[in-house]
C-alpha cells in the first residue's frame, strides 16, 4: 500500500481534516502563536478525547489506538495543512515513538496511557545549543547517583520544551564520545534544578525551549548506554512525519497561490490567466506532488519495516524541505505586495516553512546522509 | 455461459495455451493460431479476434503467456495505435483488411500528424488533401514520421478544406505507403541518429472508402489515436526483451523486435540514465566531492520522487479511484529528471563531457546522454504545453486566449515555410 491509501484512511483524513478547518482557522492560529504556551487546550482536549489522535499509533496495550506511521503521517500531514498550534508533534511523534523505541515495558505501561490520552505532553531534549542533529551533538552528561542519575547540560531547539510535563531527555556517560554511551531519561517538567526558557522563535506557531539541567535528577529510560539505535528510529519517523507535515502545508500554500491568482485582476483580465503564472503553478504542483509520494512512501515503508527506512526519510525529508520552502517562496510572489504583508496569511506558512527546512537536519544534511546509507 | 472471473479467465487462457503452445511454429503461422482463438488480443470484441474481456483482466493473461513464455501478437509501434483507431472509427472494410495482419506484425503502419508548420498545434496541418475525380489526392509534407521508411500504410490527417475553422476543415484517411507519389527522407536529429522521417507527397492518392468516417470528422479521430498513443506509452515499454531461446518463433520475434527498436535505441539517454550515476561518480573518484555527491542526492530524490508518483498515479487507476494530479505530471517530471541527469553526468565526466564516440566515456554513452536528454522536453508534448494542460485541467486557470478557432482556417495566421 506504499501507493494508495485505503478507503478507511482516506476517510480517516477528512475527519481530520473537517477537525481542524473547525478549530485551527488562521484567527485561531494567529492568537495562540502570540502566546508563551501556544496551544489551546480545549482544542487539545477535544483532539485527545474525542478523536483519540494522541493515542494512534500506540499500541492498544499501552492504552493507544495500535494504528501505525501511516495513519500518524496523515494526521501530522493535516495538521500541517491547518497550521495546527498545539505540542502533537513534540509529545505524539517525537517523544511517544522515543518511549516506544527505548522504554522497558513497565516504563512504557507508565507513562504511554496518560500520553495517549493526552493528560500528559510529552517533549523530546536531544539537540543542543551547537545544533547538531546527529547522535555525536550530545554534551549533556549522565551520571549515576545510586538507582537515579543526575543530568547536567544545555538542550535547546527543543520542541514545546517549555510547557511539557514529562521531557525525555538524550545525556551521555561522562567521558563517552559519539553513538557510544548515550541514554534516553525521563525528567518532569517541574523537577528541581531545570530551568526553563521559551525562545522567541521566527516561526511563532512552532515554540522551542532552551533547558538548562544543574544537577537534575533523572530516570533512565530503557537501558543504559543504548540510545543510540532507538534514538536514530526515532529520528528518523520523526523525519518521515515531519515530512508529511511539510508536505500538507505545501499543498495548502499552493492552492491558495491559485485561488488568489484567480481572483487578482490586473491589466483587465484574472492573473491567473497569464502563462507565466500558470506554468509557474504547473510547476509548484509537481514539486508538491513529487515530495509528497516521498513522505507516503517512506511513512509506508515504516510500517513495513523497510529496512532501508534511514535513506528513506532523508530522502522525504530532503524532498519535503526543497518542495515546501520553493512553494513558500512562489506563494508569496504570486500574492505580489500583499503577499509580504503581515495581514496576509500567506508567511505563517512561509515561517513554518523556513522552520522545517532545519528542524531535525536541513536539506544537504539529508542528503549527505542519504548518499553514506546508499555507500556512494 | 459461466461467469467471468479471475479464475475462470486464467484457467482458460491456461489451458488453450497448454494445448496450443508451439515455439517451432513460425511467428506468423503462431499468431494467426492465437488471434482465431481470441486470446491475443482478448480486450477487443469478439467478432474481431478478441473476447470482450474487460481491461482489467489483461494482466492476467499476460501473467499465462509470460509463465511458459509464449509469444504473444505484434504490439510495438504506430500498429496499435492504428488498430485502436480502427477499431473505434473503422468500417468493416477497414476492419476486415487491417486487424488481422497488423496483430500478426506483417504490416508497418505509421503516423502523419506533425509537420513543420504545426508540432505542438497538430490541428494546424496543412497538407492538402482534395477530391479529384474517384480519389482523394494528398499534396503536402509530415515530419517526425517513425518508421515512414518501412511502413505499409499511414495514418493521414490533411486539410481539405481551408474556409471552415481549423479543426473542421481536417479528414483522416489511411493511406497506402507504398505508391509512387510518397517519398521518404531520414531526418537527422542532434545527436546524428535518424530515427524519424520526413514524409513529402506529391498527388499521393487515397480511394474514398479509405477516408475514415466524414470529410470534417480528422480531428476527432485523431484525437482517439493521441489519447491511445499517450496511453500506450507505459505499455509499450513492458514488450522490449527479445527471448534468446533457440526455437523459431522466438527467432523470429527477436528479428522484428530489433527492428522495431531501432529507431529507439538512443531513448534510455534520452531520459538521463540515472541508473548509470552512482557507478560513474565511483569510477571517477568524483564521489569524494561534497558538490557532486548534493547535486547526485538531488537527482536521485527527485528521480525516485517521479517514480513513485507515477506508481501513485496507477495506484489509484487500478483502485477505479479518480485520477489526482499526480497523473498528470510524469512528463514533465520526467523532463526535469532528464535535464538534472545531464548536469550530473557533466560534472562526474568533467573534461571527458568534451569528447564523444570511443573517446568519450563509455564508448560514446555518457556523450549520447548530453545530446540527447534535449527531445525529451519536446517530444509527444513540449514542457510547455504539459504546463498549460495542467494549470487549465487539474488547476482550473484560465485558458489560453485563442485567435485561430473562431475564423476560416484560410484566415489564421501560419508559418512561412523556407523553401
Amino acid at each position: 500500500m506504499r501507493f494508495s491509501f485505503t478507503d478507511e484512511q482516506q476517510e480517516f483524513r477528512s475527519v481530520v481534516r473537517r477537525f481542524l478547518e473547525n478549530k485551527s482557522p488562521t484567527t485561531a492560529v494567529r492568537r495562540l502563536m502570540e502566546t508563551d504556551v501556544g496551544y489551546d487546550p480545549e482544542v487539545w482536549r477535544s483532539l485527545t478525547e474525542d478523536l483519540g489522535l494522541t493515542a494512534i499509533h500506540i499500541p492498544e496495550i499501552y492504552g493507544g489506538q495500535g494504528f501505525g506511521i501511516s495513519e500518524l503521517a496523515i494526521t501530522v500531514e493535516e495538521m500541517g495543512r491547518a497550521l495546527l498550534c498545539a505540542p502533537y508533534f513534540a509529545s505524539t511523534v517525537l517523544a511517544t515513538t522515543a518511549i516506544l523505541k527505548a522504554g522497558t515495558d513497565a516504563q512504557k505501561q507508565a507513562l504511554l496511557p496518560d500520553i495517549a490520552a493526552g493528560k500528559t505532553i510529552a517533549a523530546l531534549a536531544f539537540t543542543e545549543e551547537n545544533g547538531r542533529w546527529d547522535a555525536g551533538g550530545v554534551a549533556t552528561t549522565a551520571t549515576p547517583v545510586g538507582e537515579k542519575y543526575r543530568l547536567d547540560g544545555i538542550k535547546s531547539f527543543v520542541l514545546d520544551g517549555h510547557t511539557a510535563d514529562v521531557i525525555v531527555v538524550v545525556a551521555r556517560r561522562p567521558g563517552s564520545t559519539e553513538a557510544n554511551g548515550l541514554s534516553f531519561f525521563t525528567v518532569r517538567g517541574n523537577a528541581a534544578g531545570l530551568e526553563r526558557c521559551n525562545l522567541a522563535t521566527m516561526d511563532q506557531t512552532r515554540k522551542l525551549a532552551r533547558l538548562t539541567f544543574s544537577g537534575v535528577e533523572a530516570q533512565l529510560l530503557g537501558e543504559e548506554g543504548a540510545a543510540a539505535g532507538p534514538l536514530e528510529v526515532t529520528l528518523d519517523v520523526a523525519a518521515i512525519c515531519l515530512a508529511n507535515e511539510m508536505v500538507g502545508g505545501a499543498a495548502r500554500l499552493h492552492e491558495s497561490a491559485v485561488a488568489f491568482a484567480n481572483m487578482r485582476v490586473q491589466f483587465g483580465r484574472p492573473i491567473a490567466s497569464f502563462q507565466s503564472l500558470k506554468h509557474k503553478a504547473a510547476d509548484m504542483l509537481l514539486d508538491v506532488e513529487l515530495a509528497k509520494s516521498a513522505a507516503y512512501y517512506a511513512a509506508a515503508a515504516a510500517d513495513e519495516g523497510d529496512e532501508d527506512l534511514p535513506a528513506l526519510a532523508s530522502l522525504a525529508k530532503a524532498a519535503a524541505s526543497e518542495a515546501y520552502m520553493q512553494t513558500a517562496i512562489h506563494t508569496v510572489q504570486i500574492h505580489g505586495g500583499i503577499g509580504f504583508t503581515w495581514d496576509n496569511d500567506t508567511h505563517l506558512w512561509f515561517k513554518r516553512a523556513k522552520s522545517s527546512e532545519v528542524f531535525l537536519g536541513g536539506s544537504a544534511y539529508h542528503r549527505e546522509r542519504l548518499m553514506q546509507i546508499w555507500q556512494v | 455461459m459461466t461467469e467471468m472471473t479471475v479464475e475462470t479467465v486464467r484457467a482458460e487462457v491456461r489451458a488453450w495455451l497448454k494445448q496450443n503452445w508451439d515455439p517451432n511454429l513460425g511467428l506468423v503461422e503462431w499468431r494467426n493460431k492465437l488471434i482465431e482463438s481470441g486470446w491475443g488480443a482478448p480486450h477487443w470484441p469478439k467478432v474481431w479476434y478478441g473476447r470482450d474481456l474487460p481491461d482489467g483482466m489483461l494482466p492476467i493473461v499476460e501473467e499465462e503467456f509470460e509463465r511458459i513464455s509464449a509469444v504473444g501478437v505484434a504490439k510495438m509501434g504506430i500498429r496499435t495505435l492504428a488498430a485502436a483507431t480502427i477499431l473505434a472509427h473503422g468500417t468493416d472494410l477497414h476492419k476486415q483488411k487491417f486487424l488481422r495482419r497488423i496483430l500478426t506484425g506483417e504490416d508497418t503502419w505509421c503516423q502523419l500528424f506533425s509537420e513543420p508548420g504545426s508540432g505542438s498545434d497538430l490541428a494546424g496541418a496543412m497538407t492538402k488533401a482534395e477530391r479529384r475525380g474517384n480519389r482523394w489526392v494528398i499534396n503536402g509534407q509530415k515530419v517526425w514520421t517513425t518508421s515512414a521508411h518501412r511502413a505499409d500504410y499511414g495514418l493521414l490527417l490533411a486539410r481539405t478544406n481551408v474556409d471552415l475553422p481549423k479543426h473542421k476543415g481536417l479528414a483522416y484517411f489511411i493511406l497506402d505507403m507504398r505508391q509512387p507519389g510518397v517519398e521518404v527522407v531520414p531526418l537527422r536529429q542532434m545527436n546524428g541518429h535518424a530515427s524519424f522521417n520526413q514524409v513529402f507527397f506529391t498527388d499521393a492518392e487515397v480511394a474514398p472508402e479509405f477516408l475514415v468516417e466524414d470529410d470534417g470528422d480528422g480531428w476527432k479521430i485523431a484525437t482517439t489515436t493521441l489519447m491511445h498513443e499517450r496511453r500506450g506509452a507505459d505499455a509499450m515499454r513492458r514488450y522490449i526483451k527479445p527471448s534468446e531461446r533457440p526455437e523459431r518463433v522466438y527467432r523470429e520475434e527477436a528479428r522484428e523486435i530489433a527492428i522495431d527498436l531501432e529507431p529507439y535505441k538512443w531513448y534510455p539517454q534520452r531520459a538521463g540514465r540515472v541508473d548509470l550515476v552512482i557507478a560513474r561518480a565511483k569510477e571517477t573518484g568524483r564521489n569524494r566531492d561534497p558538490v557532486v555527491r548534493q547535486e547526485i542526492a538531488k537527482l536521485m530524490i527527485m528521480a525516485r520522487c517521479s517514480e513513485w508518483t507515477a506508481r501513485r498515479a496507477r495506484a489509484a487507476h487500478q483502485y477505479g479511484r479518480p485520477q489526482g494530479p499526480e497523473g498528470s505530471l510524469g512528463k514533465l517530471a520526467s523532463s526535469y529528471v532528464a535535464r538534472a541527469a545531464n548536469q550530473v553526468h557533466t560534472l562526474i565526466s568533467g573534461a571527458d563531457a568534451m569528447l564523444t564516440g570511443k573517446n568519450s566515456p563509455m564508448n560514446g554513452v555518457i556523450a549520447e546522454i548530453l545530446v540527447s536528454t534535449p527531445a525529451i522536453s519536446i517530444a509527444g508534448g513540449t514542457d510547455e504545453i504539459q504546463k498549460n494542460i495542467i494549470a487549465e485541467r487539474v488547476l482550473k486557470m484560465p485558458k489560453e486566449p485563442r485567435f485561430d478557432t473562431d475564423r476560416p482556417f484560410r484566415d489564421v495566421p501560419k508559418n512561412v515555410l523556407p523553401k
